[in-house]
């Protein structure tokens, strides 16, 4: 039986390696994608807690996860294609309308 | 041979995911995504949540990947020379010590809880997608119903995101107010 820290640890590294990859990426597409790393670290922790937990709301909770992530990654997507076509930036350091 | 298992899927899902932030072209960032996801799938399989592996496989790999796919080659993405910040290694600094931090804690915390009547037995015996069927349709209704109204909202909000903002001339006969990008 593996423990279940072993899987904690693998969503916390999973987890970091996205957090990352949205810190220093420049690049809009690669950093929707850390998000989506960042999504499945979290599902992965759920599972495994409703696992060892023996109960279904972990399960459920992960389930919903993915469907917010498809609706993420639609809108999100959606967004910078409207960035690209206005040509307002190619990079995400280069979007600072908002920056005061 | 469980352990083997365990130590395949999460090396392999670990690996992809540090490729997927740290490869420059964005298609093999995806490819790897793609790997990644596949392997999380994996790790769902032997948690006893094959319901949830093939919902992973079908919706993450088989929906938003091909739309991040999609959306690459619309755009047309040049590898940039500079593809990391310019602050990166603060960066890195910092993540990796709050991973080392985050791993003392995970390793030193007993794990305990409440345990509910879902055993693995009893799983087994009426089957995942049944278990989870009877208790999305019985204690999360109210939350599948806003996930629905959720979804159709991002729909439309990327519809109307995606449209081509309207030229000078035909911007008075439209029907509703488009965004102006």
């Amino acid at each position: 039986m593996i423990p279940l820290s072993a899987y904690v640890a693998l969503s916390a590294i999973l987890f970091i390696t996205g957090l990352l990859g949205v810190l220093i990426r420049r690049n809009f597409i690669i950093v929707l994608m850390s998000v989506e790393i960042m999504l499945n670290a979290a599902n992965i922790n759920l599972v495994a807690f409703s696992h060892y937990l023996e109960s279904m709301a972990g399960q459920m909770a992960a389930l919903f996860v993915i469907a917010i992530a498809a609706g993420e990654a639609a809108v999100g997507l959606a967004i910078i294609i409207v960035v690209f076509r206005g040509k307002i930036a190619t990079n995400v350091d280069q979007i600072n309308l908002l920056k005061w | 041979m469980i352990y083997l298992l365990f130590g395949y899927f999460a090396t392999v899902s670990i690996l992809a995911g540090v490729f997927t932030i740290a490869l420059k072209n964005p298609v093999h960032c995806g490819l790897s995504l793609l790997a990644l996801l596949l392997h999380v799938a994996g790790l769902f399989v032997m948690l006893n949540a094959e319901f949830l592996a093939a919902v992973q496989i079908i919706v993450y790999a088989g929906a938003i990947l091909i739309l991040y796919l999609f959306v690459l080659m619309l755009l047309n993405l040049k590898t940039e020379e500079q593809f990391l910040h310019k602050k990166y290694p603060f960066f890195l600094f910092a993540g990796v010590a709050i991973l080392g931090e985050l791993l003392i804690l995970i390793f030193q915390t007993p794990y305990g809880g409440i345990k509910g009547k879902v055993t693995p037995e009893v799983l087994l015996n009426v089957g995942p997608s049944h278990a989870i069927g009877i208790t999305m349709f019985s204690d999360y209704l109210l939350l599948f119903e806003i996930v629905g109204v959720f979804l159709l909202g991002a729909v439309i909000g990327a519809i109307v995101l995606a449209k081509p903002s309207p030229t000078p001339e035909s911007a008075g006969d439209g029907p509703t107010e488009v965004i102006k990008s």
